[in-house]
């Protein structure tokens, strides 16, 4: 039985999701003593060969116009016909938007024990065990499952991706996927040139402390000079200040990014409970005693509108 | 219009989180409960529909009598009628299979679920009962709108928004956006008070499996203490971050 991963492609380009997901699923059929098989979607504009540098040397593209636009049932089903064709009995999917609408749809169809949420590679593999976040990162526990049949939802960043060598070999295949219910996608409104945040290493974050809107580009200069995402407390996001996919926290997006810097939040359970994976926090608060500190690795106390333009000023001139 | 709204029962996203000294439950010890956050947008979503389009709204809930006061509150903000199954939430998948079997007697128009619990985090219960249901699924739904037997609909994407048409009957994994934060219902008075006598249906479980099976918890290892780094030393922090954190 072999190992099958998803491997997403967004308008036929691989992302660093995608490769994690390559190396997650290659390191676990290695704990299996077994291969491991890649299937994509669709029009694929990169070299599939890339793939192969993180262990993952057989790649299927299914491609027409069933996979033109994103369609959860029959990436699922595929998925389920592909797992059966090619004796998988294990899929790996990096938990992005996508990867966690498909995956609860394939578990019921390939009859799948299914773990998500996970950030960790298995501690073992018989049965199938592996470490997961619970409570919003406030607590951790191991699932195995026993079924027959598994797939599992990964946290994007949650073991990084260290390019090895190798090549993969890329083939048409496909399947039929026969009656399935339906959604049609109308419009597709992508945000150009930000990086999204579940995949972020690193996110420059705003709070109340930032006083409105207008003083958003200082943060903003600061994560394009880092190459980080941005993100935003929760109220700052109710205000309409910043849009809504930027909150991050308990009842927003949680992220686990290399570097996390928060700038004028106060560190509110709810928050902290989204962004205490973060390997790296750094705290800029003028409060002495805002709870975030706690939670920091470095600190700083001091008004943001003083200590982000001399942020900004040192890293413009490490980087020069 | 008929729609089931599901309810998680969850821990407020105040509470410390600790477990029992073997490690191998959650200890409910000291903690309040309520609606789940991302079930409460569903919850005010389907009120509207109730109010502008004359759809009936049940909430439904998975578990033992001690979750009856959040179907109560369920109730209170606007819900016409609970059932609660009267079963432990053993894992997703079981929970699924048990709002399925609800879902298959009585043929709701629209099935509203929350993107996931805040307890467990599984994600999972809306796109499996759309699975066993054979009903289209849009997860981390933001936004949705129904005319007739037409469902036009928003869905969160990374780095971005896509939208979607779907017929009902139909399943979402609901969060913000499908109302927003200043729409919130709460219960006033009058809500409570009808609340208590509006129908709270109990039925017994029905068979299900679950797949997964849940070792021992733990908690977060404690951050090391912080160090701090002067206002007007910031060429300290970036130096910090680039040689000791190796961030950048
Ligand atoms: C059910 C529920 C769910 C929630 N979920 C989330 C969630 O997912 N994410 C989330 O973020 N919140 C969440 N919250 C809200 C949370 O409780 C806090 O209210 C929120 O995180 C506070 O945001 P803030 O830190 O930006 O604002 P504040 O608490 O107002 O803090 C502002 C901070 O900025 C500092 N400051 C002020 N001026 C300056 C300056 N010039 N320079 C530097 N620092 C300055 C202040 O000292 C203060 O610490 C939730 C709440 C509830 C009830
Ligand atoms: N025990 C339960 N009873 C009713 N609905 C539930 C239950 N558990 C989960 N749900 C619903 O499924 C959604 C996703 O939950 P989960 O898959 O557990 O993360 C929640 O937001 C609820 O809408």
């Amino acid at each position: 039985m072999s190992v099958l991963v998803y491997l997403e492609n967004w308008e036929g380009k691989f992302k660093k999701n995608t490769f994690e997901a390559a190396q997650y699923a290659a390191k676990t059929a290695e704990m299996m003593g077994t291969s491991v098989i890649g299937v994509t979607f669709g029009t694929i504009s990169d070299d599939a060969a890339e793939l192969g540098k993180y262990g993952v040397s057989k790649v299927l593209n299914l491609s027409g116009d069933d996979y033109n636009s994103f369609d959860n049932y029959k990436i699922a089903a595929a998925l389920k016909e592909v797992a059966a064709a090619q004796n998988c009995d294990t899929l790996i999917v990096s938990g992005t938007f996508n990867g966690k609408a498909v995956a609860p749809l394939y578990s019921v169809m390939a009859e799948a024990g299914m773990i998500t949420n996970v950030t960790e590679l298995p501690s073992s593999v018989a049965p199938l065990t592996v470490k997961r976040s619970v409570f919003s990162s406030k607590g951790f526990v191991n699932y195995s499952t026993e079924a027959s049949s598994k797939v599992i939802v990964f946290i994007p960043n949650a073991v990084g991706v260290v390019a090895g060598s190798g090549s993969a070999e890329m083939t048409e295949s496909n399947v039929s996927l026969g009656d399935l219910p339906q959604t049609n996608v109308t419009n597709v409104d992508r945000v150009q040139g930000k990086i999204p945040l579940p995949e972020a290493e690193r996110v420059i974050s705003g709070g109340r402390g930032l006083k409105g809107p207008e003083n958003w580009s200082m943060v903003e200069e600061l994560a394009e000079l880092m190459n980080a995402g941005t993100a935003c407390s929760k109220p700052v996001a109710d205000m309409g200040w910043r849009p809504h996919n930027e909150h991050v926290g308990q009842t927003g997006i949680a992220i686990n990014p290399e570097l996390y810097v928060a700038i004028g939040i106060s560190g509110a359970i709810q928050h902290l409970a989204g962004v205490s994976n973060s390997k790296t926090i750094v705290v800029i608060n003028s409060d002495a005693e805002a709870p975030f500190f706690k939670a920091a690795d470095y600190g700083i106390v001091g008004d943001a509108f003083e200590v982000v333009p001399k942020f900004i000023e040192a890293l413009k001139k490490f980087k020069a | 219009m008929k729609v089931l709204v599901c309810i998680s029962h969850v821990p407020d996203t105040t509470s410390k989180i600790n477990f029992t000294s073997d490690n191998k439950e959650f200890d409910k010890n000291g903690v309040q409960f309520v609606i789940n956050p991302y079930d409460e947008f569903g919850l005010t979503r389907a009120i509207w529909l109730k109010e502008k389009q004359g759809a009936t709204v049940t909430a439904i809930n998975v578990g033992k009598a001690e979750t009856e006061p959040t179907l109560r509150k369920a109730l209170a903000i606007g819900a016409d009628d609970a059932i609660r199954i009267d079963a432990d939430a053993t894992d997703g998948f079981y929970v699924a299979q048990q709002i399925a079997a609800v879902a298959k007697e009585n043929n709701y128009d629209l099935i509203i679920a929350g993107r996931e619990s805040i307890d467990y985090n599984g994600g999972q219960v809306a796109g499996m009962l759309a699975a066993l249901l054979n009903q289209p699924f849009v997860n981390a739904c933001v936004g949705l709108e129904v005319e007739g037997s037409n469902a036009t609909l928003m869905r969160e994407i990374d780095g971005g928004k896509e939208t979607l048409t779907a017929s009902l009957p139909l399943v979402i994994g609901g969060q913000k956006g499908l109302v927003e934060e200043k729409d919130l219902r709460i219960p006033n008075m009058r809500g409570i008070m009808s609340a208590r006598t509006k129908p709270l249906a109990v039925k017994p479980a029905t068979d299900g499996a679950s797949r997964v099976q849940v070792g021992s918890f733990e908690k977060p290892a404690p951050k090391s203490a912080v160090t701090m780094v002067e206002a007007d030393n910031m060429d300290e922090l970036v130096k910090l971050l680039h040689e000791e954190a190796k961030v950048i």
